[in-house]
């Protein structure tokens, strides 16, 4: 047994789940009272806070579509966010960039963007702390705020990555998983309909691996939507109930 | 009238995106619904309360901002001075137009803008200033227009403005309130809601100069207290999603008095004065 099958058992035993279990989920709709929607998630030790403003008026004259929505991404890691190295990162940060376009591009075709011409809608998510697949729980975290904000979407959208190791597939990588060189693919689709909208892998995998790797990520994907499904359904039961008049 | 062919079991259920609301076709798609591919369902776009009128199927979300219709209230803040109109912005999807001749210009109803008019329209309004407006239409293009052709509407003063979810204010039969505490309300159904010193002038013997005014009115220290504390009643109210009328307002603050009004930020104290609220509407309920 190799080092690394011996390191990622020990990570295992620490993280206290099995190879095909998701990290523990917490998430909290609406917690910010400025945004129109926003929301906070926790998947293990990735904590992210999402705000979502719009269908507003376009800000910059330039980015107006006559004929839909211009959406827009930003997303930022806190300078606390990972306990080796504190540094302050630059909102132009490449690899945050390239995440915020992956984001962007996902929800594009997903939330109804020719309802709201001419408008603009802007996805602020912040990471606040850092154990991890950023992309996943920026997705996860991006739509509990959208629908939050009230904006329509044919459904919602989640995100999960899987991994192999050593014949061994993986579900939802923490950091330390990432960091022993697992090619990690990560996935994000519509639950309902079983429609893929990104799917993403940096490193190489045997192509006999793909198919378990992939439908492994899919049912963690299907797990997410179930609990943000739960907690969006409690949520509105409870406004629904504060809001009637008697 | 429509006939039930089946019972509607799907009448205020709560639903999320995605979740398929009827496989009836003989259903009208609404706001917050879409048609499945093959046109054979009816699947929900949004989170919230299903709603039927008739044949027409909409979800109603509980948490988003404000979609006009036309003869509503509205309060909006102009953000830009441009030709002939001003943008308002009214918590829209889009900032609102608001053209120089749908405005009551100084000098009587029925006289016309001039090009002096245009050359001036800052001192109508300039940019930040508060407005209460009707919602005069929609476009193709999804802009929106407003109108203030009435004494009623025009510049606000003599306040504060508190925001709410838009969905809190109901559509009544007048959104001018006079509050038995001695200060009026004015709820715009964008959820943006003017509370100001109680103005007694009729509205007929309004100085038309007047109307366009920057300048508050002195405002005494009891009234500035009553109105923060009618503000602070309205904040506590929409923190916790309670519906907001007039008789709501008043029994809050009714139930706030309790406190000095510094201390209504506090959230016990918000948590009081809306539970007595409830209690209140719960006997008013039992009495009827």
């Amino acid at each position: 047994m190799c080092i690394i099958t011996v390191l990622l058992i020990l990570i295992s035993l620490m993280d206290g789940r099995r190879a095909n279990e998701l990290r523990k989920i917490k998430c909290k709709p609406s917690v910010l009272s400025q945004a129109d929607g926003s929301a906070y998630i926790e998947q293990g030790n990735t904590k992210c806070l999402a705000a979502v403003y719009g269908p507003r008026e376009t800000r910059q004259k330039a980015q107006l579509i006559h004929n839909k929505a211009n959406i827009n991404v930003e997303i930022s890691l806190a300078p606390f966010s990972m306990p080796q190295e504190r540094k302050k990162r630059s909102k132009s940060d490449r690899r945050l960039l390239e995440i915020a376009s992956a984001v962007k591009q996902t929800f594009e075709p997903i939330i109804m963007t020719n309802l709201f011409a001419r408008s603009q809608i802007d996805i602020y998510l912040q990471i606040l702390q850092f154990d991890g697949g950023t992309i996943q729980i920026c997705i996860n975290a991006a739509t509990l705020a959208l629908i939050d904000a009230g904006i329509p979407m044919q459904e919602y959208v989640c995100a999960c990555s899987a991994g192999c190791h050593e014949n061994h597939t993986l579900l939802d990588l923490n950091n330390a998983e990432e960091m022993a060189d697992t090619p990690e693919l990560t996935v994000a689709l519509l639950p309902m309909s079983g429609k893929l909208t990104l799917l993403q892998m940096d490193s190489r995998l045997h192509v006999d691996k793909l198919e378990p790797v992939m439908n492994l990520a899919a049912l963690g994907c299907k797990e997410i939507y179930q609990t943000l499904d739960e907690t969006v359904r409690e949520y509105v039961k409870d406004l629904f109930q504060k809001s009637s008049p008697y | 009238m429509f006939v039930r062919t089946q019972r509607d079991n799907f009448e205020s259920k709560v639903v999320t995106p995605g979740q398929v609301i009827t496989a009836d076709t003989q259903y009208m798609r609404g706001h917050g619904t879409y048609l499945n591919e093959e046109e054979s369902s009816h699947i929900s776009s949004v989170a919230g309360v299903v709603e039927r009128v008739n044949k027409l199927i909409t979800v109603r979300p509980l948490h988003t901002r404000y979609t006009g219709n036309i003869g509503d209230l509205v309060i909006g803040r102009i953000t830009e001075v441009t030709n002939k109109r001003w943008k308002v912005d009214i918590n829209s999807r889009q900032d609102a137009v608001l053209l120089l001749s749908a405005i009551n210009l100084p000098g009587g109803v029925q006289r016309r803008k001039t090009e002096a008019d245009e050359l001036q329209m800052r001192k109508f309004f300039a940019e930040g200033d508060l407005l209460a407006a009707e919602f005069q239409g929609s476009f193709n293009d999804g802009s929106t227009s407003l109108h203030t052709r009435n004494l009623k509407y025009g510049k606000l003063r003599n306040g504060s403005l508190i925001v709410v979810p838009p969905a809190l204010v109901q559509r009544c039969k007048t959104h001018f309130h006079t509050l038995s505490c001695g200060v009026d309300v004015t709820l715009g159904l964008n959820g943006y809601i003017w509370v100001s010193k109680h103005s007694s002038k009729n509205l007929d013997e309004l100085d038309p100069e007047a109307i366009y005014s920057n300048d508050n009115e002195p405002v005494d220290r009891s009234t500035r207290e009553t109105i923060a504390r009618v503000c602070n009643c309205i904040n506590a109210l929409s923190r916790h999603f309670m519906c907001i009328t007039d008789t709501i307002i008043a029994y809050a603050y009714e139930a706030s008095l309790k406190y000095p009004v510094k201390d209504l930020l506090k959230l016990e104290a918000m948590e009081f004065v809306t539970t007595e609220v409830r209690h209140k509407l719960s006997v008013v309920r039992s009495i009827y």
